[in-house]
């Protein structure tokens, strides 16, 4: 089985043209930033304005909790017979599951910055708007990254799905595998899919480390303490 | 509605195969992260490394999983037995950080009151170290149990998915009750196994009624 894989994946021919590897993969991406993209324009100001105003909390945490019920083969198949078969269907279905991780994690962030802070921030003279921006977000920003990893994932895996109802990208291995008792096609989706995932998954780790600020993670403590203890004087003084 | 009529013996096969594919995981995720996670504790480099094969394993696509299992352990591709295992990878993946959490969240004076009268280890870790990490272990139960239960529904493309599938029945026939039935009564058993979770958990801790309980981690 695995031999029969290994030949599969690495045949060039396999890997060329409109149902080659390459091709898979790149719509596969697109259709996972596309989504991606459309949940986080819906979510995110949203979350933003539950977390900053704390009202409707309530909606938030419920949505978030229903979305991890949700069977995503029943809303797949549920809007494509509703709206027809296409690439549109597909999309919102994907982008409906996108949106719950994202909305409940800014939500989360925002309203769990500390009141002290806030305060302070208030009392400088800041606006609501500038709390906003320069307090709320950037201390929220590692629970909204997290939220957009977990909506990148879920939307990864369901793309895969979608191939049931015909959607290109990987997940057309797996289903096309699947018909033709054709099982070392199957893996290569499965595995180029799971491959995908943990690539994005690092990304999102990377976003996550050099995108939150410092003074957050204590990644550039050490650093900052030795330059305020020894820091040399101004060269022109 | 006489879709309904006519199939209720369909309904309650895929409900039956439903409930055993989401819940057989859930319990071996739990027999299994418990002493995983007791050992991580005991030998803390285990830890870090175990919770992060855990976040990578949880990160893989359900169908991703459900097909490369066979490959890697030699069932029939189109067996239960994929299902099952998968799902239970993702419950211990997920679980096992909770456990850690739960059996570190143990403070010192109580271990050590423990050990001063005479606990040994195995009556200290199941009558005192187990019930006080109850309600870490039981957030990410939680989340593991709702989680299993929609995506046992991803299996009936290859074949096995209880309930998942009224989902390719419906699409097969373009036909929509058999999908809104399978999305219903999918919600509806995840409610019932979350609100059973959280009696089960006040059972387990009484002490708990009288205070704030735990905050719930937000994943």
């Amino acid at each position: 089985m695995i031999q029969g894989f290994l030949d599969y994946i690495t045949d060039p021919a396999n890997w060329s043209g409109a149902e080659g590897i390459s091709n898979r993969i790149a719509q596969h991406l697109g259709y996972t930033f596309l989504s991606l993209l459309i949940a986080a324009v819906i979510a995110f100001p949203v979350g933003l304005l539950i977390g900053h105003t704390r009202r409707g909390a309530f909606i938030a945490i419920n949505t978030a909790n229903a979305w991890r019920a949700l069977p995503t083969l029943g809303l797949l198949t549920l809007v494509v017979l509703l709206i027809g078969i296409g690439k549109v269907p597909v999309i919102i279905a994907l982008v409906v599951l996108g949106i719950p991780p994202i909305l409940a994690s800014t939500y989360a962030g925002v309203s769990g910055v500390d009141r002290a802070t806030i305060d302070a921030a208030r009392g400088m003279g800041m606006t609501g708007r500038e709390i906003l921006t320069k307090v709320e977000i950037p201390i929220a920003l590692p629970l909204i990254i997290s939220g957009l990893r977990s909506a990148t994932l879920q939307i990864v895996s369901t793309a895969t799905v979608a191939a049931y109802v015909a959607l290109g990208g990987l997940g057309r291995y797996v289903i096309d595998g699947l018909s033709l008792r054709d099982f070392p096609q199957m893996l290569t989706g499965a595995v180029l899919v799971a491959v995908l995932a943990i690539l994005l998954d690092l990304c999102f780790a990377a976003i996550g480390r050099y995108a939150v600020s410092a003074g957050l993670t204590g990644r550039l403590r050490r650093n900052t303490d030795t330059k305020t203890s020894t820091a040399p004087a101004p060269a022109g003084v | 509605m006489t879709w309904i009529g006519d199939n209720t013996g369909l309904i309650w096969t895929q409900l039956g195969q439903h409930i055993y594919l989401s819940l057989i995981p859930m319990v071996l995720g739990l027999v299994i992260s418990v002493p995983l996670g007791y050992v991580a504790t005991r030998f803390s480099w285990l830890a870090n490394p175990l919770v992060a094969l855990g976040g990578v394993l949880y990160s893989l696509p359900s169908i991703a999983l459900f097909i490369v299992l066979p490959a890697i352990i030699g069932t029939k591709v189109l067996s239960q037995a994929n299902i099952i295992i998968a799902l239970t990878i993702y419950a211990v993946s997920l679980l096992i950080r909770n456990v850690i959490d739960g059996l570190r969240s143990v403070p010192e004076d109580v271990l050590q009151a423990a050990v001063s009268v005479g606990y040994g280890t195995l009556r200290r870790v199941v009558t005192i170290d187990l019930p006080i990490a109850v309600p870490v272990i039981f957030t990410g139960l939680r989340v593991v149990t709702v989680a299993n239960i929609s995506m046992v529904s991803v299996g009936a493309i290859i074949g096995v998915g209880g309930l998942g599938q009224l989902f390719t029945l419906g699409f097969q026939q373009d036909f929509l009750t058999p999908i809104v039935v399978g999305v219903v009564l999918s919600l509806a058993l995840a409610l019932i196994a979350d609100i059973s979770l959280v009696g089960l958990q006040r059972l387990l801790t009484p002490w708990a009624r009288a205070v704030v309980p735990v905050k719930e981690v937000v994943r």
